[in-house]
C-alpha cells in the first residue's frame, strides 16, 4: 500500500468516525425529532447544516472541473446554484416555515386541501430526488475508485454500501449535526488546497484574488496566460467561452436557481429553525457558507486546467512523454477515468481541441478536483483531505436526499393517505425500507449516469423547478390559486421537462433509448436539457393559471390560510399531528 | 388575525412585496445583466486580471446574492416590528 493510500485511510477513516460518533450522540427519540430535528435549531447551525446538505459531490467533485472545461460558461453553475438561495429566503422559506409542518407534500395537500395533489408532489417529488442521488452515486464512484484503486463500478458498490449504512443511522437531528461536522470537514479541505494552488501560482493566499492576479515572477495577469495557452491549442478562449449561446444560459442559470428554491431536501432544512424570522436569516447564513466555496471554485477550475496544460505541454511544441508521466496520471488511467492514445506513435502527449491529433482521448471532468492537489504536486495529506472533503459532500447531501425520499414515502403517502392509522414504528421501518429502495434504483442507474456528476445534478434541479417551485410559490402569492391548476401545473412542467430530457438522454436514462427521431439535439432554440426546467416551470405557471381560472375559487379557510402564513407572529413549534 | 384592520394587513403585505421587488430587480440585474446579457460590453473593462463581465458571473454576483438576503431579512424585521407582526 503506498504512503498516500494509509494517508487517505487515516483521514477517511477518522472522518467517519466522527459522523458515526455524532449522528449516534444525537440520534432522534421521535418522528419530529427525526423529520425536522425537534425545530430547535439554531439559523447558523441551520445555515452551516443546509450548506452541506446541498453542496453535494456535484458542487465538490465536479463543478469546478467543468468550469476548467467550460470557462466562462461554466458560471451558470456558480450564479444558478448560488442565485436561488435568494428567491427561497424571499419567496418560499419563512412562509413554509410559518405553515410548520414536516415535509413538502404535505404543504401542498393542506394548501390545496386535496391528497390528490399531496400524491402527485410526492410523484414528483421522488423523480427529482432520485435523479439528485444518481448523481452523488457517480461523485461517490468516482472518488471511492480513485481511492481505493479500483474501477469505477466497483468504487460505486462500496459508496452506495456507505451511504446505506449511514443514511439508515440519520434522522433529521443526527443528520443536522453531522452534516454541521461535514461542512467544516469539506469547507477545510476544498480551501487549503486552493491556497496552496494560489500561492504557487501568483504568490497570493486567497484564490479568490489570486484568479485575478498576476503570475508569480511575471506581469501576465494569470487569465490572460490560460486564455493564451488554451487558444495555441485550439481551444476556446478561456474568459469568453459561451455554453451553446447566450439564451441557453440565461435558461440554464434561471433553471438552476429556481430548482434550488424549489428543491424538497433543501426546503426542509428551514422548517428545523424555531421562528420565522429566523428562517430568513438562516437562508442568508447557508449561503454565506456557500459563498466560500462556490467563489473558491472558479479559481480552482483555472488553476486546474493551467497546471493541466503546463504539465503535458511545459513549452509551445514541447510534449511531455509517455513514459515520464506522474504517478497521478497512471493512477487515474487506471480508473479508466483518464486515456491516452499515441495517435502518431512518437511516444509524446499532444493535447490540443482537434479530435484528429488529440491524444488525449478521455479527460472525465468529474477528476479535475480530485487530481489538481496531484497535479499541483502538494503533500500527501492534503490529497488525503480532498478525498475525505469529496466523500463528505456526497455523502452530506445523499443523507438529506434519501430523508426527503423517505419522509414522502413514509410521512405522506402511507401515514397521510394510505394508511393513517400506522405507529411511529412502522413508519420510521418504512422510512427505512424506502431510502434503501432508493440507494439500489439510483446506484443501478449510476452505471450508467446521464451526464457528469453535476450534468446530472442539473437535471434534477431542472426537474424540481419545472414541478415543485411554481405551486409552492402561487400557494403563498396567488389566493386564487387552486387544487385543479396547481396538479394541471405540476403534471404539465414534469412531463414538458421529463420529454425533453429522455428524447434526449433515453427513457430513464437507460443508454440507447433516446428518440429524438428526425430533430436536432437542443432543438428548443439551442437550450440543452439539463437547462431545459426553466421553460418546463413557465408551461406549469401558465396551465395552472389558465385551469384556476376555468374553475373554482379555493374554499374561505383556505383563504385564510394563506393569510396565516404571510405573517411571522404566531408560529407554532412544527407540530406533532 | 394578527392586524388591528384590514387596511394594515394589506398595508403590510405590500410593503413586503415591493420590498422584494426591489431586492429582486438588483438580483435580476447582477446576475442575467451583468454576468450574461452585458457580459460582452463589460468585459472590455478589467478589475485586475479579471474581465468585468466575467468577474461578475463568477465572483461579484455571489456576494450580491449574500448581501441581498441579509438586507431582506433586516428590513422585512423592521416592518414586521412596525406593524406588530414580529416574532421575536
Amino acid at each position: 500500500m503506498s504512503e498516500l493510500q494509509i494517508m487517505t485511510f487515516i483521514v477517511v477513516g477518522a472522518t467517519f468516525a466522527l459522523y458515526i460518533g455524532i449522528a449516534v450522540w444525537a440520534r432522534a427519540g421521535s418522528t419530529k425529532e427525526f423529520y425536522v430535528a425537534g425545530a430547535g435549531i439554531h439559523p447558523v447551525a441551520n445555515g452551516m447544516a443546509t450548506a452541506a446538505d446541498w453542496m453535494s459531490a456535484a458542487s465538490f467533485i465536479s463543478m469546478a472541473g467543468l468550469i476548467a472545461f467550460m470557462g466562462y460558461g461554466g458560471s451558470v453553475f456558480l450564479m444558478g446554484w448560488t442565485g436561488g438561495y435568494v428567491l427561497l429566503a424571499m419567496l418560499l422559506a419563512p412562509y413554509l416555515r410559518k405553515h410548520g409542518k414536516f415535509t413538502v407534500p404535505e404543504f401542498i395537500g393542506d394548501r390545496y386541501y386535496s391528497k390528490a395533489a399531496r400524491i402527485v408532489a410526492v410523484l414528483c417529488l421522488i423523480i427529482c430526488s432520485v435523479t439528485y442521488v444518481i448523481g452523488q452515486m457517480k461523485g461517490v464512484g468516482v472518488a471511492f475508485s480513485r481511492f481505493l484503486e479500483v474501477e469505477y463500478g466497483t468504487g460505486l458498490i462500496v459508496g452506495m454500501a456507505v451511504v446505506f449504512t449511514y443514511a439508515v443511522l440519520g434522522g433529521m437531528k443526527g443528520i443536522t449535526y453531522t452534516q454541521i461536522a461535514q461542512y467544516c470537514v469539506l469547507i477545510t479541505a476544498y480551501t487549503i488546497p486552493a491556497v496552496f494552488i494560489s500561492l504557487q501560482l501568483t504568490g497570493h493566499p486567497l484564490p479568490q484574488i489570486g484568479l485575478g492576479s498576476t503570475m508569480t515572477g511575471s506581469d501576465t495577469y494569470l487569465l490572460d496566460r490560460l486564455n493564451q495557452v488554451v487558444t495555441e491549442l485550439g481551444f476556446t478562449e478561456y474568459t469568453s467561452q459561451v455554453q451553446i449561446s447566450y439564451f441557453n444560459m440565461f435558461v440554464y442559470t434561471m433553471s438552476l436557481m429556481i430548482g434550488t428554491a424549489g428543491l424538497p431536501h433543501v426546503i426542509i432544512r428551514f422548517f428545523t429553525v424555531p421562528k420565522v424570522s429566523d428562517a430568513r436569516k438562516s437562508a442568508g447564513w447557508a449561503l454565506v457558507f456557500i459563498a466560500l466555496l462556490y467563489t473558491t471554485a472558479p479559481a480552482v477550475a483555472a488553476m486546474a486546467r493551467l497546471n493541466l496544460m503546463t504539465t503535458i505541454e511545459p513549452e509551445p511544441g514541447q510534449y511531455l512523454a509517455y513514459d515520464e508521466r506522474p504517478t497521478w496520471f497512471k493512477k487515474w488511467e487506471a480508473t479508466g477515468l483518464l486515456e491516452y492514445q499515441d495517435k502518431n506513435g512518437d511516444g509524446l502527449i499532444q493535447y490540443s481541441a482537434d479530435p484528429a491529433t488529440n491524444e488525449m482521448v478521455k479527460v472525465d471532468r468529474d477528476i479535475m478536483v480530485l487530481a489538481n492537489p496531484e497535479i499541483a504536486g502538494l503533500p500527501n495529506w492534503v490529497i488525503a483531505l480532498v478525498a475525505a472533503g469529496g466523500i463528505a459532500a456526497a455523502l452530506s447531501t445523499a443523507a438529506g436526499l434519501l430523508l426527503a425520499i423517505a419522509s414522502a414515502i413514509s410521512h405522506d403517502l402511507l401515514k397521510g393517505v394510505f394508511m393513517p392509522g400506522i405507529s411511529e414504528r412502522t413508519e420510521l421501518m418504512a422510512s427505512r425500507v424506502a431510502m434503501a429502495g432508493a440507494i439500489g434504483v439510483a446506484g443501478y442507474l449510476g452505471f450508467n449516469p446521464p451526464d457528469f456528476a453535476a450534468g446530472t445534478v442539473a437535471l434534477a434541479f431542472g426537474l424540481a423547478a419545472s414541478s415543485i417551485f411554481p405551486v409552492l410559490m402561487m400557494g403563498i402569492f396567488s389566493k386564487r390559486m387552486n387544487k385543479y391548476g396547481a396538479m394541471a401545473g405540476m403534471i404539465t412542467g414534469i412531463t414538458v421537462t421529463l420529454l425533453y430530457v429522455f428524447q434526449h438522454k433515453g427513457i430513464m436514462f437507460i443508454p440507447g433509448t433516446e428518440f429524438l427521431g428526425d430533430m436536432k439535439p437542443n432543438w428548443f432554440f439551442s437550450v440543452e436539457p439539463n437547462a431545459f426546467g426553466a421553460i418546463g416551470a413557465l408551461f406549469n405557471f401558465a396551465v395552472a393559471i389558465v385551469v384556476s381560472r376555468l374553475t373554482a375559487p379555493p374554499p374561505e379557510h383556505i383563504q385564510d390560510l394563506v393569510e396565516h402564513i404571510r405573517i411571522p407572529v404566531g408560529v407554532a413549534a412544527a407540530h406533532d399531528h | 388575525m394578527a392586524f388591528k384592520t384590514e387596511e394594515d394587513a394589506r398595508a403590510y403585505w405590500r410593503r413586503n412585496v415591493r420590498l422584494m421587488a426591489i431586492m429582486l430587480t438588483i438580483w435580476f440585474l447582477v446576475s442575467f445583466g451583468c454576468g450574461i446579457l452585458f457580459v460582452e460590453p463589460l468585459n472590455s473593462f478589467h478589475l485586475g486580471g479579471y474581465p468585468l463581465g466575467f468577474w461578475f458571473a463568477q465572483q461579484g454576483s455571489i456576494y450580491t446574492f449574500v448581501v441581498l438576503i441579509f438586507v431582506y431579512a433586516w428590513r422585512m424585521g423592521v416592518i414586521d416590528r412596525e406593524f406588530g407582526v414580529h416574532d421575536d
